[in-house]
């Protein structure tokens, strides 16, 4: 056999391919900046986008104008049938007298939201006294022109592209002249329920909705995640009983929430007849898609706890039970409660199974309880979404904020709660 | 009713819990007597036993009643009266009943109705006061008999622990009994669906249009349930998602994992988990809001039609979602490969980057295989993004510019709104559903298989 | 083989460098057995480890079980108050006999059979609380005590019997986690003591402790030598000479030698036992 050498390699084109070799190094490292820097990139377009559209909602314009309560249109044993719509008309016509064609009055009428002659009606309500008076009301501008105004529909669209005709914006410029129109801080959109027109539009509803579905989902998940992790980790036997549960609960965390949905509409809805679109069904629903991520979490946090401590309370003579309870658990809670609320984040954005049962109904009040009908927040947002007003564009931008909002201090709850309580074994 | 119920029987088990502590102080504070648990245990036995079974009970009943009453309600008129009607007639015939028995009353029922609506009256009382009966009954019953076994020497804490075992052991089969709903929601509901439909039609017909007529003299299509054209669309809006999602995330991974400094780690890497933390329906919104729209417009500027609801918006936008995923996965699977791999290779002259292609990535790549599953299988399930930004109408395509639909479009489409269990359309979206269920499982499946065995592989 | 080979025995080492005086002579305790051990065999799922070992742990007297690491000293230690239950694929065959009853009999509580044999481990693990809280566990959960001032007795008599009532008196309320690595052992050592067992087990109680506390501790076992029975793992012969009356020799799971503790390191009668003792395996 002969020996082979290596021949060298000559030292030009040694020094060539460690420069090639060195600039394919640099050029992975390129790539890999550079997908990172385009998820990061989509991160903001995504969230500036947002912002961008969802900023603007967070004002809404309001006229601020006299109206004079006729004692003819406002009976006193008869508020509520009372013609108020009338009232705020009179009011608009009063403060442009030059225009009389009925025609244009009606778009006069256009300029204050359909909402105004309730924001009226319910002071009236209150204060019965005002009857034949002149007052001063301050009521939103309907969407058109809260949009116009807000620059979201330019002025140099075409009339026949716009809502908000040439006549409607000499007028509305008077108004703007007069000092009539503010823009102040939408509480609308926090305090009220849900509405077809935007401008009435708010979110307590889908939070309240929301709430209570996260409480149905709280009271179930949480005992029950606990209780089966506790037994899962401390008690069970190894065997294939505890290894198909096992299994199945880490394949139940990657079923689509959809599927979730498909179940709460059969069972729940179908086989049980509980209430369609209430949040305790809601609840439910999200409780099983909440349980496998705190049985995970729940399993992690008792894995921490060092044997030892179980060993020091089995020396002294305290059951299995006692062990747990009164020294694993407590040990383990920080971690389960940052899972759980982990959890509960997930399930408060989670929206296709809400969809499939029922909770995107168009309801104008917050429920009262866990069987009234109601939606949640990322429903409200795909309502919205789906709504083609132009006002709620940015109102669904907004809601979504709101939402991130709410996540972001869940979130923050969790990760305070683990830096507070993270022990080091 | 069920709350005062539940009321009158957590007072009872309170009482319960102080009888039996009491009767165990009691019992301690003669000298010399050894008690065989602390007293607080004699206590908890009972209030256990006359809490928890009647606590049950009613729940159960509560959940039944209903369904009971309706029955009985129907069984009360004559048979040649119901004979003719098809489910939704009845259901109308029942909901009409309930309405009336709430007080509501429309229009001028039939006799019969309203006396039906009566009996439903009178039952409903007698059922809600038989309600709090029982459960009282069956609290004291609990009370008593537990009561009657305390003594000296019984031993309460192992009956205490036993107890909270047996709960604790229901509570692990509860996540069984999960998966168990819901293959069984889903097979029956499918059965159903395939006894209207043939199998061979919903697997390999080519057209979808489930909307058939809701009265017999509507002129509509007669529904087609072909479900090729959904799977491709899915497959298709799938593709697309990855495409995007997997480089972008498996470049990330790598630079994190081999290259970035800890700072730069500890920065980046909470910013790409919000990308998991965001809501899909989110995501939705932000294809139609700007994605769709900016794809339109630069197809527009190079003369080509694209779809305002396109596959490549839909898909393009799960891409960005998937990302976290397909990073943060492969990233455990790179870190996970033994520090002698890397040294070894860079003993041998290596540089970090033919390192990471010859010896990393060939090591890691079970474990990068088994996130790209779980990714996919997210990618097919997930639902609000290409309900919001994908097409309503199956067309069989595979051009990412066009509309296409998806299973979970059209799970939500067809079951949102008023649902009525007998009809095709809404048992499709059950068979999708099924269909949906067994792909994700088994990707799932095969996923978690390849991630333990790489684990185990290196631990 | 190492230096230790030709030094004298480790007995007569422990005698010199020790003020400690060993009370060698059989009469210190009452000279009934506590507890009997027989034909104790234990699995590890498939792996035997322990044979057939008979033994008797005299009453009011500190047994050390010594042998080189693996040979069973620590499994059969967790035998004798059957913390072996814990481990799921541990399996105890033979029966150990305390005042006339198998502990491994059906009937026997677990949590009843602990308390009267307790139990102070290799490393120092107090429970994550007060001082106060880790001593008053036991006798809590135990019913011993029937108001909090009969609860303040036990726990100030338990520290000052663990030697740590003067340090901790004034800090009952502060984490037991706090203290140093002695005095952590010797709360641990309270804590097993407030609820009156009848033995106390030292899975090397010392192993993780500097000389000083080593020897505090050692000093402790003697005092309570005379109200409790101890059985004690050591891995330092130098401490068994110095703390027991009994020592037991345990090789590859079995049980090679058992007497008199000056007996067997001034005198064994097996030739591992010796081996051992000089330092020639372990």
């Amino acid at each position: 056999m002969s020996v082979t050498t290596v021949q060298p390699v000559p030292e030009d084109q040694a020094k060539k391919n460690i420069q090639r070799r060195k600039s394919k190094n640099i050029r992975l490292q390129i790539y890999g900046l550079s997908a990172i820097g385009t998820a990061v990139l989509l991160l903001g377009i995504l969230f500036s986008s947002l912002l961008y559209t969802g900023a603007s909602a967070f004002t809404q314009t309001h006229l601020t104008f006299d109206v004079k309560i006729d004692p003819n249109l406002v009976k006193e044993d008869d508020i509520f049938g009372s013609n108020f719509r009338g009232i705020v008309r009179s009011g608009l016509y009063s403060l442009f007298p030059e225009v009389t064609n009925p025609r244009d009055q009606r778009q006069l009428g256009d300029i204050p939201s359909n909402g105004a002659q309730f924001t009226l009606r319910d002071r009236v309500v209150e204060d019965p006294s005002l009857i034949g008076q002149t007052v001063s009301i301050t009521v939103p501008v309907s969407d058109a022109f809260d949009q116009f105004y807000k620059g979201v529909i330019p002025r140099d669209v075409p009339e026949e592209q716009r809502k908000v005709s040439d006549k409607q914006i000499v007028w509305w410029d008077q108004l703007v002249d007069n000092g009539q129109v503010s823009k102040p801080f939408n509480w609308t959109l926090l305090f009220s329920a849900d509405s077809r027109f935007p401008e009435l539009a708010g979110l307590s509803g889908a939070i309240v909705g929301s709430f209570y579905a996260l409480l149905v989902c709280f009271l179930i998940s949480f005992p029950v995640g606990i209780a089966a992790a506790v037994y899962l980790e401390e008690f069970a036997p190894k065997n294939r009983w505890t290894d198909l549960i096992e299994v199945n609960i880490n394949n139940l965390a990657a079923v689509p929430s959809v599927v979730f949905g498909l179940l709460g509409l059969a069972v729940f809805l179908q086989f049980f007849g509980l209430p369609r679109s209430a949040p305790l069904v809601g609840g439910m629903v999200l409780s099983l898609m909440t349980l496998p991520t705190i049985i995970i979490t729940t399993r992690a946090a008792l894995k921490a706890v060092p044997p030892s401590i179980r060993e020091g309370g089995f020396g002294i003579g305290a059951s299995h039970q006692q062990v747990v309870m009164h020294h694993v658990l407590p040990l383990a809670m920080p971690g389960i409660l940052t899972g759980t609320i982990i959890g509960l984040a997930q399930a408060l954005g989670e929206t296709a199974p809400l969809l499939l049962i029922g909770m995107n109904a168009f309801i104008t009040s917050a429920p009262g309880g866990i069987m009234e009908s109601a939606t949640a927040l990322p429903t409200q947002i795909f309502i919205w979404a789906d709504s083609p007003e132009r006002g709620f564009v940015a109102r669904t931008s907004a809601a979504i904020l709101v939402l991130i909002g709410f996540l972001v201090v869940m979130n923050l709850i969790a990760v305070v709660l683990r830096q507070r309580f993270q022990r080091k074994w | 009713m069920f709350g005062t119920t539940a009321l009158a029987i957590l007072v009872l088990a309170i009482v319960g819990f102080i009888l039996a502590r009491g009767f165990a102080t009691s019992r301690a504070a003669v000298d010399g007597t050894k008690l065989n648990s602390l007293p607080s245990y004699y206590g908890t036995y009972v209030a256990l036993w006359t809490g928890v079974p009647a606590l049950l009970l009613i729940l159960l009943w509560s959940a039944l009643q209903e369904k009971v009453l309706n029955t009985i309600v129907m069984g009360t008129f004559p048979d040649e009266m119901l004979a003719g009607m098809g489910t939704g007639q009845l259901q109308l015939l029942l909901s009409e009943i309930r309405s009336i028995a709430g007080g509501r009353i429309f229009g001028e029922p039939a006799p019969e109705v309203l006396r039906a609506a009566e009996m439903l009256i009178t039952m409903q009382n007698s059922a809600d006061y038989a309600m709090i009966v029982v459960g009282c009954a069956a609290a004291v019953l609990g009370l008593v008999f537990t009561r009657s076994q305390l003594s000296n020497d019984f031993r309460a804490r192992t009956r205490v622990e036993s107890f909270v075992k047996v709960a604790m052991i229901l509570c692990s089969i509860f996540a069984i009994l999960v998966t168990v709903g819901i293959v069984f929601s889903l097979l029956f509901e499918s059965y159903r669906f395939f006894q209207m439909v043939p199998w061979y039609e919903f697997f390999f017909g080519l057209s979808w249009e489930p909307q058939i007529p809701m009265r017999d003299d509507q002129v509509a299509g007669a529904g087609a349930f072909g479900a090729v054209p959904v799977f491709l669309g899915t497959i298709v809006v799938a593709t697309i998602a990855m495409l995007f999602a997997t480089p972008i995330g498996l470049l990330s991974a790598i630079y994190m994992a081999e290259y970035a400094t800890p700072k730069f780690r500890d920065i980046v890497k909470p910013i790409l988990e919000i990308l998991a933390g965001i809501p899909t329906v989110v995501y939705g919104f932000f294809a139609v809001l700007t994605v769709a729209p900016a794809l339109r417009q630069m197809g527009a500027s190079i003369g080509m039609d694209v779809a305002a609801n396109s596959a490549l918006a839909a898909g393009g936008v799960m891409g960005i979602m998937i990302i976290p995923f397909i990073s943060s996965l492969s990233d455990d699977a790179l870190r996970a490969v033994p520090h002698s791999m890397r040294e070894g290779s860079y003993g041998l002259g290596a540089t970090k980057a033919e390192t990471i292609t010859a010896v990393l990535f060939p090591a890691a790549l079970p474990g990068i295989v088994g996130g790209i599953l779980l990714a996919v299988s997210r990618a097919i399930g997930e639902t609000m993004i290409v309900v919001m930004a994908a097409g309503l109408i199956a067309s069989l395509t595979v051009n990412p510019f066009s509309a296409v639909t998806t299973v979970t479009v059209q799970i939500v489409t067809l079951l949102i709104g008023d649902t009525e269990f007998d009809s095709p359309k809404t048992l499709a979206a059950f068979a999708l559903g099924l269909v949906l269920f067994v792909a994700t499982l088994c990707l799932n499946v095969l996923a978690l298989r390849i991630v333990q065995k790489y684990r185990e592989k290196y631990d | 083989m190492s230096s230790e080979s030709i030094e004298p025995t480790a007995f007569e080492q422990a005698k010199d460098s020790s003020k400690v005086t060993v009370q060698a002579s059989p009469s210190a305790g009452t000279g009934k057995a506590k507890m009997k051990g027989r034909k104790v065999t234990v699995f590890y799922g498939e792996k035997q480890a322990l044979f057939d070992v008979d033994i008797d742990i005299m009453e009011n007297e500190v047994t050390a079980l010594i042998g080189p690491s693996g040979c069973g000293k620590s499994t059969f230690l967790r035998c004798l108050n059957r913390m072996n239950d814990v481990v799921d694929i541990c399996r105890v065959h033979g029966e150990i006999i305390m005042d006339g009853k198998d502990i491994y009999d059906r009937d026997v509580d677990v949590v009843h059979l602990r308390a009267r044999v307790g139990m102070v481990f290799q490393k120092p693990n107090p429970f994550p609380k007060s001082i106060y809280e880790n001593v008053a566990y036991g006798p809590r959960i135990h019913g011993l005590t029937r108001n909090k001032s009969e609860l303040d007795e036990i726990v100030e008599t338990s520290l000052q019997k663990a030697g740590l009532w003067n340090e901790a008196k004034d800090r009952l309320n502060q984490p037991g986690t706090g203290l140093s690595g002695g005095q952590q052992q010797r709360l641990c050592i309270a804590r097993a003591i407030a609820v009156a067992p009848e033995v106390i087990l030292m899975d090397e109680p010392c192993s993780a402790l500097d000389p000083i506390a080593t020897a505090k501790i050692e000093d402790l076992i003697h005092e309570l030598r005379e109200n409790y029975t101890i059985a004690i793992v050591t891995h330092s012969m130098q401490q068994a000479a110095r703390v027991s009356q009994k020592t037991a020799f345990f090789h590859l799971g079995n049980l090679v030698e058992y007497g008199e503790t000056e007996q067997i390191f001034t005198n064994p009668k097996e030739e591992r036992t010796q081996g051992y003792i000089t330092g020639r395996f372990g």
